[in-house]
């Protein structure tokens, strides 16, 4: 245990990963509980995976493997991907689900076409693009980590320097929008800091499952508090646990993506919410509900106990 | 059979088996829970193959569908705990599962032919070698079997329950006064996802599977109004997709699926502009020509209420226009060549005068 937290720190490998996964929990976990407040928890499964063409196009146009350029190739690719959800909303009658599965699977095919047309191509500076899919903390260098905390740090300023008008338009844009905040402006920033985060997290977990670590967090979080500023420290806090711990198993072991493992670590602590959070678990729930029962059934109060019961049960 | 074809028989006839069942999804909104069961069901595949100590057709099938049910039984579940919304739930089921299954893979399966990659872009290529064996007889390709199966089972359950369908999909509450099921629909047609999944699965992956089941029903969606035009255009927006896909893949040397699902992008980005109703140039146009009117309508209804007064002559020029309504001089010029073609107006120098027909629609206008 000791070996190991010391290895955390001076390790110059572990030192990497573990920030990197840390930056990415902390961000994602952030801006995630925007999203599923605002109800485009899928939006991130879209606009994840509309970055892949992006950083296949990006390498083929500047023929470089340099983090920041991938990453901003991916950015705008995902940028587009959501304007182009939006678009399709607002000027046709294709429903929102639709609109974020056509953009989903049509950008990964093309960036599948592109990476295998860049692998065919016979070009041995390419390997490694396909790390993009599922995540590899393992190639996380120091620069890359520098990014990710750059990026990452433009993110959270935003929040917090607006955090105030972000609650507000989560949680009622209308009244945002009649007390004069300019609440379009304001919804593309959210989500363009959406499209940050997930640029933070494409080498770590990879295009395909990107969309669970903003998710994840978040609706864990959301069990334990009904307060924003607490809701936003516990995702990120969970966020952080998920990351590392996830990264970490997955460099101890031989061919296990990184991906897979932090959500795999994200949802046990979801389902942990789920069942134990102090107020809306799910276990005390049931407990709570067999008490008041029995305690219903022992004496005969009215011939409709039966509404009263489930009127209280509404109320807890 | 040369494997080109088949490679293009495989691809179409998946195609013609989603689109078939992608028309309900996408009109009942329901084409991310398709996104989320296609991946949901790899641990089931994995199970399955377990199960059977290897790539096993019926055991694969068996798993993918229960893997099927269950995401969708779970998100229901989950909406209905109160805890999270619909999208979130989706969003916490299908990865958890996904992320199960590749971890499956890596730790147990690392070296049978199931790899994390083919899971999600497939091998379409191969799909001519892969022969289906029954008592020792090799009786052809196994894609070709499987996927012409689903689609002659997709299409015989939309022909007959046809009207249950259209009615548990527009009007659910009316479909279960009048006594059909609409839970029992929408089961059935969440097993058949969950199979048609499975059998597109193993030779175009998840994502070209998606985009089979939303793409070419979405497109078709934007061309026409009847149902059942739009499930036969669907149906040929996925095969035009399986074919183009084919020969953009052969010209690049990239991957088939990939290119299958860009070319059905393509078609969609085709119709998103173009439709005759519903297109972005269409929508422009409509915009457009509404604004004329409604200049046109505003310059006859100022000259209505001004004829016969002393300041008539002084308020019917068109320079006037600028300074009175406060019109720029490209918009008044609009509402001038638009009331004039429309022969509401006549104009002589500056002088506007009021046709007859100009004056009955502005008195009708002004009532209204």
């Amino acid at each position: 245990m000791i070996g190991l937290l010391y290895d955390l720190f001076f390790d110059y490998t572990l030192r990497n990963i573990a920030l990197g996964s840390a930056i990415l929990g902390l961000v994602g976990g952030v801006l995630g509980s925007f999203a599923v407040l605002r109800r485009q928890s899928l939006l991130g499964d879209a606009l994840s995976h509309a970055a892949l063409p992006g950083i296949c196009l990006a390498y083929m146009l500047t023929g470089t493997r340099t983090s920041l350029v991938l990453l901003i190739g991916a950015g705008i690719t995902g940028w587009l991907g959501t304007l182009l959800i939006l678009m399709i909303v607002r000027e046709t009658r294709i429903a929102e689900d639709a609109a974020l599965g056509i953009v989903l699977s049509v950008f990964f095919g093309i960036g599948i076409m592109l990476l295998t047309f860049i692998q065919q191509s016979n070009d041995a500076n390419q390997a490694g693009l396909d790390k993009y899919l599922f995540g590899q903390a393992a190639t996380l260098v120091q620069d890359q980590v520098v990014t990710m905390a750059v990026l990452g740090s433009i993110a959270l300023g935003f929040v917090f320097a607006l955090f105030k008008e972000f609650k507000l338009l989560s949680f009622d844009p209308d009244f945002a929008g009649t007390l004069g905040f300019p609440t379009r402006r304001l919804n593309i920033l959210l989500t363009s800091l959406t499209v940050v985060a997930v640029m933070i997290g494409l080498q770590t977990v990879g295009v395909v499952l990107m969309a669970a670590m903003l998710i994840a967090p978040a609706a864990a979080a959301r069990q334990w508090t009904n307060r924003l500023s607490r809701m936003l420290v516990l995702a990120a806090l969970f966020g952080m646990l998920a990351g590392v711990s996830g990264a970490l198993i997955s460099v101890s072991q031989a061919r296990l993506p990184t991906g897979p493992m932090v959500i795999l670590s994200a949802s046990m602590i979801v389902i942990f919410s789920l069942l134990f959070a102090p107020a809306r678990g799910i276990v005390w729930d049931t407990l709570r509900r067999r008490r008041d029962r029995g305690r219903l059934q022992a004496p005969p109060i009215t011939p409709h106990g039966g509404q009263s019961a489930s009127a209280e049960r509404g109320s807890s | 059979m040369s494997t080109t074809l088949v490679v293009v028989l495989v691809g179409c006839l998946a195609a013609a088996s989603c689109a078939l069942l992608g028309v309900f999804l996408v009109l009942r909104k329901m084409a991310m829970m398709a996104d989320a069961i296609s991946h949901a069901i790899l641990p089931g595949l994995v199970v399955g193959y377990f199960i059977a100590r290897g790539p096993n057709l019926l055991s694969g099938f068996l798993g993918a569908a229960a893997a099927g049910i269950l995401t969708v039984t779970l998100v229901e579940l989950l909406t209905r705990s109160g805890r999270v919304k619909e999208d979130a739930a989706i969003g916490l089921v299908f990865p958890a599962l996904f992320a199960l299954g590749t971890f499956l893979i890596s730790r147990f399966f690392s070296n049978v032919h199931l790899d994390a990659d083919a899971v999600l872009f497939g091998e379409i290529a191969f799909a001519p070698f892969d022969r289906l064996i029954v008592a020792g007889y090799d009786i052809g390709v196994q894609p070709v079997w499987v996927l012409g199966t689903l689609t002659v089972v997709n299409l015989v359950f939309v022909v007959t329950l046809y009207k249950e369908l259209k009615l548990a999909t527009f009007d659910s509450a009316l479909a279960a006064t009048l006594g059909f099921s609409p839970a029992l629909i929408h089961y059935a047609l969440m097993t058949l996802v969950s199979l048609t999944t499975v059998g597109a699965f193993t030779a175009v992956g998840a994502i070209l599977v998606v985009a089979l089941l939303i793409v070419p029903p979405a497109t078709a969606y934007l061309l026409t109004d009847r149902l059942p035009v739009m499930i036969g255009l669907s149906v040929l927006a996925g095969v035009l997709a399986a074919i183009g896909g084919y020969l953009l893949a052969s010209t690049l040397n990239a991957s088939i699926s990939g290119a299958m699902a860009t070319v059905a992008g393509v078609l969609f980005g085709l119709a998103l502009l173009l439709s005759p109703h519903y297109g972005l140039v269409a929508n422009m146009r409509r915009r457009h020509s509404q604004r004329r009117q409604f200049a046109a309508e505003m310059l006859i209804v100022h000259l209505f209420n001004h004829a016969g007064q002393p300041e008539q002559a002084e308020e019917s020029t068109a320079g006037h226009l600028q300074s009175d309504l406060l019109w720029t001089e490209q918009f008044a010029d609009m509402a001038i060549r638009q009331a004039t073609r429309s022969g509401l107006i006549l104009r002589s120098g500056d002088d506007l005068q009021l046709t007859a027909t100009g004056q009955q629609q502005a008195s009708q206008a002004v009532l209204r």
